[in-house]
């Protein structure tokens, strides 16, 4: 999760209580994500725990500020640095509709495909909406909902591609019978 | 209330005996002013075709087209060409421009040609570029503009005058992915000041500007996109 990180940066500026931090998360994040002040503050503990950040003033949560300390600042730089999770999990659920729609007799898999395809572009269409009503400026913004955009266009590319190879097989009729000797249950491996 | 773009059961057959294409199967469409509509399908499922025969350019084998209610098989040859003229503007993925002719020529070339007089045609013209942003360019030749710059000449001679209704060939081609963007930014707000457009696309980035994605498949129209919700459903989604 990026939040403690996001809060660490925002500390690289100097130090600050827990309520600015949480509407400077906000806006700095093209306010797509919200995040309540109560996560602020256990996400300040935990960091606080780990010696990323320290705190000065008394008693009430609200009343310290957090500044953060040098292990802090190593700990956000080799971060940054980190490359984010890139392989897929291991079970992508539209894949297996897809896969699973292939094996029902009698089934329009690219009426299936064109569902998810429509669904997919309606949701780009809000995040476009959201980039279109933005000032031009908010650079945040746009970054957030660019990188879901590119993602979800990256799902309709899946979809067509799909759909063109299965345009190139044989009719079904031409579908050998169910109960001929299946081969080995391929997996595929995807290399670390 | 008429609309800007009608098309009635419209077919295009090309060829004929074992080479027949269907190229459009009995399309139904209407698009209002004010209407940004992204057509989307693969190779060969007739967007383009749809875009000319829209655009009268060519005609369906069957079916009626009606530009803001005149049915375009019922006029003659010469009314067709002055309806294309004045009511219709087009923008294509290589601009189209003519390299002979300044930004400014290129634009009023379509009012020009149509009998308005150089004066009011050079008043018209500019007041397109200045929509686009580029009037500062408005007496440099296409080869001394960037590709960005060419396309927003090209669309200030597709909206310059009075034209009702908008139709783009992949507008944004052979463009990167922020001046693409631009593009249809642009087409979307030539769109709110009461143009109705039409941009056939294959990218899903591009078309989730539009107001409406139709998707046509083997050239009939297979679905559309519902009417957007609003942003505040993303926000709920991030909520669960």
């Amino acid at each position: 999760m990026s939040v403690p990180y996001a809060l660490l940066a925002l500390l690289s500026e100097g130090p600050k209580y827990g309520l600015r931090l949480q509407t400077e998360f906000e806006s700095r994040t093209g306010e797509v994500w919200p995040l309540n002040v109560g996560q602020v503050y256990t996400t300040l503990q935990r960091l606080e725990r780990d010696g990323l950040v320290a705190s000065e003033g008394d008693g009430e949560r609200s009343r310290k500020r957090y500044a953060i300390t040098s292990t802090g600042s190593q700990e956000l730089a080799e971060w940054l640095r980190t490359p984010p999770e890139l392989v897929p999990p291991p079970r992508d659920e539209l894949v297996i509709k897809v896969l699973v729609a292939l094996q029902i007799p009698g089934i329009d898999v690219a009426e299936i495909l064109q569902v998810h395809r429509r669904h997919v572009i309606e949701v780009m269409q809000r995040y476009t909406h959201i980039k279109a009503e933005a000032a031009e400026d908010d650079v945040p913004l746009a970054l957030v909902a660019d990188a879901e955009l590119f993602r979800l266009e990256a799902i309709v590319r899946w979809l067509d591609a799909a759909d063109a190879r299965l345009k190139q097989l044989p009719p079904p009729n031409a579908v050998p019978p169910a109960d001929v000797p299946q081969e080995a249950t391929r997996t595929m491996e995807v290399p670390q | 209330m008429t609309s800007a773009l009608e098309l009635r059961h419209v077919s295009k057959v090309y060829g004929s005996g074992p080479t027949e294409v269907h190229a459009l199967n009995e399309v139904d469409l209407s698009v209002e002013r004010g209407e940004l509509v992204a057509v989307m399908g693969p190779s060969g499922s007739g967007k383009s075709t749809l875009l000319t025969i829209a655009g009268s350019l060519e005609e369906p084998t069957s079916g009626q087209v009606l530009v803001e209610g005149t049915d375009l098989t019922d006029v003659s040859r010469s009314d067709r060409a002055k309806l294309r003229r004045r009511s219709i503007g087009y923008v294509f993925q290589d601009f189209n421009l003519l390299p002979g002719l300044t930004a400014i020529e290129n634009v009023t070339l379509p009012l020009e040609l149509d009998g308005t007089r150089s004066r009011p045609a050079q008043e018209t013209g500019l007041k397109a570029l200045e929509a686009l942003d580029v009037a500062e360019h408005a007496d440099r030749f296409p080869d001394e503009l960037s590709g960005g710059e060419r396309q927003r000449v090209a669309i200030a001679r597709a909206i310059v005058g009075k034209r009702g209704l908008l139709l783009a060939d992949e507008p944004t081609g052979a463009l990167d992915s922020l001046n693409g963007e631009a593009v249809m930014r642009l087409l979307r707000a030539a769109t709110r000041r009461g143009v109705a457009g039409v941009v056939v696309t294959h990218e899903a980035y591009l078309a989730s500007w539009a107001d409406r994605v139709v998707f046509l498949r083997d050239g009939f129209v297979v679905d559309q996109t519902l009417a957007p919700a609003g942003p505040e459903s993303l926000l709920a989604a991030g909520d669960r």
